[in-house]
């Protein structure tokens, strides 16, 4: 699924990365303790996460994270957005829980990792 | 490449938002030596690992990399308070994290056997109320 179109289906706003809208998400994983996201060795991941800080931005960076969705209407920061357009990640901000936005993307056919 | 590169990075203890940094910058570096992408990816997290605990546990440390043909050896040390029973700390589960470096969502004690995991070789050695010292090893040239 393309992270455009995971925007549209959970109304989420793309704070960053526009230009990389079309990166193609083969499976998602939601978490708010970054240990975990860094023990992945998938390819592609999409993370969803409540986790508004620097090092959920660095983590996707060192585990090759291309898309980030904070759920729960947290904010991102102009430090983190720097941060995730040096990266060349996509950021989305979505207000839904990560309930619902993991509810929603595992019904529109997102995998889980495990 | 060259045949032997060597860099190294200052970390400062408490300062979380600048936690990644010196492993950013050995992600630049590696990628720009073609050096294979999965072995970047276990390379720069478990030295964003080791940062993240200087970060969180020391007062200040300094990243050492050595990259040759071989291997990249990276050495994280640290002035701190050190580990009074290393096998503990191995333990997945367990922290002396703050609550401070939980809300930055790490503390649940994962970081040094994520290390491990992800290092071809792990020597770690410490001092309590001295520092620590993590040193780990990838290697090139092996196909898994």
């Amino acid at each position: 699924m393309k992270v455009k179109e995971i925007a549209r289906l959970l109304d989420a706003r793309i704070i960053c990365g526009q230009e990389h809208a079309d990166y193609s998400i083969d499976v998602a994983f939601a978490s708010d303790l970054m240990s975990d996201v860094l023990t992945l060795k998938n390819d592609n991941v999409l993370l969803i996460t409540g986790l508004a800080n620097m090092q959920t931005i660095r983590t996707a960076e060192m585990s090759d994270i291309q898309c980030v969705i904070f759920a729960r209407n947290k904010r991102v920061t102009p430090e983190m957005i720097a941060l995730a357009e040096d990266n060349e990640l996509v950021v989305l901000e979505c207000r839904y829980s990560v309930y619902k936005t993991c509810g929603l993307l595992y019904e529109a056919g997102v995998d889980p990792i495990f | 490449m060259a045949e032997r590169m060597q860099f190294e990075y200052n970390v400062e203890g408490g300062n979380f938002s600048r936690a990644g940094f010196a492993s950013s910058e050995i992600k630049k570096i590696l990628k720009k030596l073609n050096v294979d992408i999965a072995i970047i990816k276990r390379t720069v997290v478990a030295t964003y690992e080791g940062e993240v605990n200087i970060v969180a546990h020391a007062y200040s440390g300094t990243i050492y990399v050595n990259i040759d043909t071989e291997q990249i050896r990276i050495r994280l040390k640290d002035e701190g308070p050190g580990i009074p029973d290393i096998d503990k700390a191995m333990e997945e589960g367990f922290s002396t994290a703050s609550s401070e470096v939980r809300e930055m969502g790490f503390g649940a004690g994962m970081g040094l056997p994520n290390m491990k995991k992800n290092a071809d070789e792990m020597h770690i050695s410490s001092e309590v109320d001295k520092g620590t010292e993590v040193e780990i090893v990838m290697y090139l040239n092996t196909k898994e």
